[in-house]
């Protein structure tokens, strides 16, 4: 693959495991991705899928014990975080890796003003001084879109609203001018016009700070926007991994195919009934050795049962595993060769 | 908040004069009578104006007002007299208590500083010792330590100070010699030794009471650590950087000391009562020992102020409570 010093990231056979009373559960198997500078990385699948354990896994954000990082590399610019100190691994976090998490209402200390909790990775990471991050505050409320930000630093989160308190998020994961940015489903806990705000407002932020983004979503709309290249997960692990166009018009997995079939079409006939992926997500009590998706998969045969399929590259920049014909030649299925 | 507060002072007012007149009223179906040690030779009409001369030949309810009068109004003004030297008080019946035939608040006045002495000693101590252990325990739940601790404060919470008491000053007073056993109220400390003296003889009642107050206010304190490190503004304090003793330290204390910070307030009142057993034991004459004599000796003036001025200090740390709780959690606004 035409990787290496182009990505920011690169994640190599990731594994996690819980250990929990009832045994153990493998999270996140042989995870394998990369980031592409300024590019912003859709993560997709449904709840249980392990996208958020994968990437708190990338800076150690999970509690250890109960979750264990088995193996794996994590490459940030080439560093192994998963091998660094802890005290490089904290100035990692906030300082080259930000981090957006999904309940903007809990994520904030309700006990300090927001100036507070900005001014934190400043003065830590920057080394700032109390006034200068101050004022980097004020800049960086602004650079997110809060209205009258100077007057505001000695505000407290409950007096902000949702849409503004993950704003102030995003202001905290950007403080440092992050290489890559973590976004945990973080319009998911917001109702759909502050989603559509955060949305544009974390694209223009992108295009003028040239971050890259991880941006993690079960909603497929939101990836569609914004994404320039997707990746879907399933069972904790990734299933197929496209550019955004291709991942529509052409998706290979019969779980991708399945997911898109969920989205409601604003046109033609109204299905009576909306359309859903009968079964759940497997919770895995070991390392998967077939399929994870068999259960679920209308295309299961044989195989399936015996082996976890690879991934392999079916078209440019596009992976997928899957067994099943169709997965590697969509005529098979009759779809229209697209990419 | 202060209209918060003055609402609250004025919501007081009804509650204490209901604690007051139940007090009062309770008290007045104790049998006992103040003459019953007098010598059987005084005649009876000596004792009934005896009686007369202490305020008791009233009916109750107007002996109920009058002493209100006495509380609210005669003894602040000997208060007032004898600081600035002045006599508005001159002249007035103060409540006089029935054993010693002297007015009740001098009493009280020369027994609070042992009760302080040693209760608030004890009180510091415990929220010095649980504030940290809960903390700890906390972070390294499960571990040895926590366990330990578990152990300790179960200890701390179901030995009664009657029985620690006794344990305490058979290991360190009569086996060991370190410390004495009995608390000296005649001590001056006018030098270093005096010094090292009292706080030897401090001690033993302060452990037993400190052990039982640590008991529980590191088990709150533990709980609410808890509580708070699996909130998410944790991992998002983790996730831009901080190191751990700042996330705890800095972020997880100051919300984990709310419920905590109430519980000490609301604890306070409770000492000066609930010390009555440990300073009975160590004979430290201070209020709780007062307020035993008073009992066994029918004075029933004393009692009656003792118990309403407990429940006075329950009432305004309750308030006080509230009001520390409105300054730290900046989400609760009383206006």
């Amino acid at each position: 693959m035409p990787e290496g010093d182009r990505s920011v990231l690169e994640v190599r056979d990731l594994n996690t495991v819980f250990r929990t009373r009832g045994g153990e559960v493998h999270a996140v198997n042989s995870v394998s991705f990369d980031v592409e500078r300024g590019e912003l990385l859709g993560v997709v699948g449904e709840s249980g899928s392990g996208k958020s354990v994968t990437m708190m896994s990338l800076i150690g954000l999970l509690p250890m014990p109960p979750a264990e990082i088995r193996s794996g590399e994590v490459l940030l610019d080439g560093e192994d975080l998963l091998k660094v100190s802890p005290k490089r691994l904290r100035e990692v976090r906030g300082g080259e890796v930000g981090f957006v998490f999904q309940d903007p209402m809990t994520s904030l200390n309700p006990v300090f003003p927001v100036g507070f909790q900005i001014a934190e990775p400043l003065r830590r990471h920057m080394g700032m001084t109390k006034a200068q991050a101050r004022e980097r505050s004020v800049e960086l409320l602004e650079l997110v879109g809060i209205p009258g930000a100077r007057g505001r630093l000695d505000d407290y989160p409950h007096q902000f609203s949702g849409g503004m308190r993950q704003r102030v998020m995003i202001a905290i994961a950007l403080a440092c001018e992050p290489k890559l940015l973590i976004a945990d489903e973080p319009t998911t806990a917001l109702d759909v016009t502050i989603q559509a705000q955060i949305l544009e407002l974390v694209h223009d932020l992108r295009d003028r700070l040239g971050m890259s983004i991880v941006w993690i979503t079960h909603d497929l709309g939101v990836i569609a926007q914004i994404a320039d290249r997707v990746l879907v997960m399933y069972g904790g692990q990734v299933v197929e991994k496209a550019p955004v166009k291709p991942l529509f018009n052409d998706p290979r997995h019969p779980y991708t195919r399945a997911l898109l079939k969920t989205i409601p079409s604003v046109t033609g006939a109204r299905q009576p009934k909306l359309e859903t992926i009968e079964g759940q997500p497997p919770i895995l009590g070991a390392a998967p050795s077939a399929c994870p998706f068999r259960d679920r998969c209308p295309l299961a045969f044989d195989r399936c049962h015996r082996e976890n399929p690879a991934r392999e590259v079916v078209a440019p920049r596009h992976d997928v595993a899957c067994f099943h014909p169709s997965a590697h030649d969509p005529s098979k299925i009759g779809a229209e060769v697209a990419a | 908040m202060l209209t918060y507060t003055i609402r609250r002072l004025i919501f007081a007012v009804p509650t204490l004069l209901i604690i007051a007149a139940i007090i009062f009223f309770l008290l007045e179906l104790a049998p006992g009578d103040p003459m019953a040690n007098v010598p059987l030779t005084v005649p009876s009409e000596v004792k009934e104006q005896m009686r007369q001369a202490l305020g008791l030949g009233e009916p109750a309810p107007i002996r109920f007002v009058l002493w209100l009068r006495q509380f609210f109004w005669i003894e602040p003004l000997n208060v007032v007299d004898a600081l600035v030297g002045t006599s508005f008080a001159e002249g007035e019946l103060r409540i006089i208590s029935w054993q010693n035939r002297s007015p009740v608040f001098i009493t009280i006045a020369e027994r609070i500083p042992q009760t302080l002495w040693v209760v608030g000693t004890s009180y510091l101590v415990a929220i010095a010792i649980a504030i940290p252990i809960g903390i700890y325990s906390a972070y390294r739940q499960y571990s040895m330590f926590d366990q330990a601790g578990t152990f300790v404060t179960m200890i701390g919470f179901s030995v009664p100070p009657f029985f620690s008491g006794v344990l305490v000053i058979l290991i360190f007073a009569v086996q060991l010699r370190w410390f004495p056993s009995i608390y000296d109220t005649t001590l001056v400390v006018n030098s270093w030794d005096a010094f090292v003296m009292q706080l030897k003889q401090m001690f033993l009642p302060v452990m037993v009471l400190a052990l039982q107050i640590t008991s529980q206010l590191s088990r709150f304190q533990r709980a609410s650590v808890l509580d708070n490190l699996g909130q998410d503004y944790v991992r998002t304090a983790r996730a831009v950087g901080l190191p751990e003793k700042r996330v705890i330290l800095v972020h997880v204390l100051r919300n984990s000391l709310l419920p905590v910070v109430t519980v000490i307030a609301l604890y306070v009142p409770a000492i000066f009562s609930g010390a009555i057993i440990t300073e009975q034991i160590f004979k430290v004459n201070g209020i709780g020992q007062l307020l035993i004599t008073a009992l066994q000796a029918n004075d029933l003036p004393m009692v009656q102020t003792l118990t309403f001025i407990f429940a006075v200090l329950i009432v305004v740390f309750n308030l006080l409570a509230d009001l520390a709780y409105g300054i730290l959690d900046p989400r609760i606004r009383y206006d």
